[in-house]
């Protein structure tokens, strides 16, 4: 082909590209820069990026919350939420893949289709009678309900466990023969041999473990009424209501700090996460 | 070596099978406890009167009755649901691919952009997106300013208006089509080059190889986000919380929301349990029409038998 015009569609390629992906960004770096920007300036400048009068104010007036409770609250809450959360999803997930993986039994396709079908359930045919279950053991406004099922395989968990199936059904049987020969059991299998092999999967669904146990919005509101026990998102919530405060430089401040984490782990996992839906179709 | 004997004590069988259930025994535990026998007690709260405090009352068929005869909101927000999830899934998916053609091409820079246009939708569901989205759209917001700049002083009050408040929700799931985008450019990196060397030359259009290569070749991939995303849609929940609050005049006022009203502000149970069971009737039935309209559309490849 002529270079001459190579480089033209090139240039003409990058310039269409860059420009979808401006306007696709540019709502996430207005809330950025709102945030640093003066009271008077926020709206007065609203299509500007770049603050004239660069303040760190709204993210210390934010941080005060609400009702005395202040946001290092409702960060601990959504770490404890996230941190056993993930944890928990994880380690339950890795350890029912290798069974379904692994382990010929009676009922496993019974019980593998099983799973799969709940990958398209809505929550809402389970919210109501979870609701009423944690009701009668007496755990609303705990992090018991948000808690166990990520203990029990369930909240979106499937999508892990069926992309850390396919993943062990990659590594050779002959790892396993060779550890049977040894003398190692089936659980010295699954720790020794077969953990340490699926670590990219366990990382990809660490990830979306934590995204999807940040964001959560419906479980916690449901189930947490203190606002003691608010995650952020819940807190943003109240803290965002039109009807309650104005001070937009700190909504907008909290706001996006709350998004900080999410896009902290987003760039230094990228590849995983590409990957992650490109293979099995996990919802970002 | 004592371990071994003990393996061999066991019969194969009996041992696998003992293994095969302890190691999925806590998804199984979840499974039955959290998921199957809520599924099946809403078959039963949804033909009951039930507030949580006193014992659930049975009712017959009345939730349903009132439901479809008696409840306007109900009526409202099932259109406005349907409309919502019709309008976004596709122009979703039309974005979706678009850009994944775009990106699946020999320049520099690919995974930055792919990345860049993947951001927006790791942020996701979040409340302060949608916090965001809200005061973007708001009277004083980005859009408003951006319009009086081009020289459209509106001042459209996009979320207080009823026939523009859904199209922000719509622009927001839109905005975020970056997971079904990266599916759709896995699926486009396994069509062998070679299909696409043929037509070139034939000298086949860019339109003609587009229908009759790629779309066909897509297919399975287009079934599975459609799929996906029509499920989304019809229960999406956190962005008209929080952008709309249903509002105005009921008209984003979607199904689960509605469903979270009755049932968590209201304390209506049975009555949220009768529209839990006809959403997922409703999604079952979506499902299967898309699967039983997918042995018309889509291509499997017989060798890979996929």
């Amino acid at each position: 082909m002529n270079p001459l015009r190579k480089t033209i569609g090139s240039l003409a390629f990058h310039l269409l590209v860059a420009g979808i992906g401006l306007v696709m960004i540019y709502p996430i770096l207005w809330l950025a820069a709102s945030s640093f920007k003066s009271e008077t300036e926020i709206w007065r400048t609203v299509s500007s990026l770049i603050p004239q009068e660069f303040t760190l104010k709204h993210y210390s007036n934010g941080w005060k919350g609400f009702g005395g409770i202040t946001f290092t609250t409702f960060y601990k809450n959504s770490l404890i939420y996230a941190g056993i959360g993930t944890l928990a999803a994880v380690a339950t997930s890795a350890f029912v893949a290798f069974g379904f993986a692994r382990i010929p039994f009676a009922g496993k396709r019974f019980w593998f289709t099983g799973m799969l079908i709940t990958l398209m359930l809505p929550v809402q045919i389970q919210v109501i009678p979870q609701y009423i279950f944690f009701t009668q053991l007496g755990w609303v406004n705990t992090f018991y309900p948000l808690l166990l099922p990520r203990f029990l395989g369930q909240a979106g968990q499937a999508f892990f466990i069926f992309m850390m199936v396919q993943f062990i059904r990659t590594i050779p049987y002959e790892l396993d023969e060779a550890a049977v020969m040894d003398g190692v059991g089936r659980i010295g299998i699954f720790s020794r041999i077969i953990l340490p092999l699926i670590k990219p999967a366990l990382v990809t669904s660490g990830i979306f473990s934590f995204y999807w146990t940040w964001a959560d919005f419906l479980t916690p509101l449901i189930y947490l009424n203190s606002p003691e026990l608010y995650t952020v998102s819940v807190a943003l919530r109240t803290f965002a209501d039109p009807s309650g405060t104005t001070d937009w430089g700190a909504i907008f401040a909290m706001s996006f700090l709350s998004l900080v984490p999410v896009l902290i782990v987003f760039f230094l996992f990228q590849r995983h996460i590409v990957e992650g839906i490109s293979t099995t179709g996990l919802k970002g | 070596m004592s371990a071994r004997g003990k393996v061999r004590a066991l019969p194969k069988r009996r041992e696998n099978l003992l293994m095969g259930y302890f190691f999925i025994s806590p998804w199984l535990l979840g499974f039955i406890g959290l998921t199957l026998i809520p599924i099946l007690s809403i078959f039963y709260l949804g033909f009951t009167s039930y507030d949580i405090f006193s014992a659930p009352q049975f009712l017959g068929l009345q939730n349903f009755k009132k439901m479809f005869t008696d409840d306007p909101r109900y009526a409202q927000s099932v259109g406005a649901t349907l409309y919502f999830a019709f309008v976004s899934v596709p122009l979703k998916l039309f974005f979706a691919l678009a850009v994944a053609m775009l990106l699946n091409t020999k320049h520099r820079f690919i995974g930055v952009y792919r990345a860049w246009f993947y951001a927006p939708s790791i942020l996701g569901t979040s409340v302060a997106v949608a916090v965001m989205w809200r005061e973007i759209f708001g009277s004083d917001g980005l859009i408003n300013t951006f319009l009086s700049a081009l020289g459209y002083d509106v001042q459209i009050a996009w979320l207080g208006d009823p026939t523009f408040a859904i199209w922000t929700l719509i622009l927001l799931v839109v905005w975020q089509f970056g997971s079904p985008m990266l599916i759709f450019l896995a699926g486009l990196k396994q069509i062998p080059k070679e299909l696409y060397e043929c037509s070139y030359i034939d000298g086949a259009s860019w339109w003609r190889r587009f229908v009759c290569i790629t779309l066909p070749m897509l297919s399975p991939v287009v079934f599975f986000n459609l799929i996906m995303q029509m499920i989304f849609q019809l229960t999406v929940f956190t962005q008209p919380f929080i952008v709309t609050q249903g509002g105005p005049m009921g008209t984003t006022n979607f199904y689960a929301l509605y469903l979270y009203r009755r049932a968590f502000e209201s304390f209506q149970m049975g009555y949220g349990a009768a529209m839990a069971i006809i959403l997922v009737l409703a999604v079952a039935a979506f499902t299967g029409i898309i699967f039983k309209s997918g042995t018309f559309w889509v291509h499997y490849e017989t060798k890979e038998g996929r």
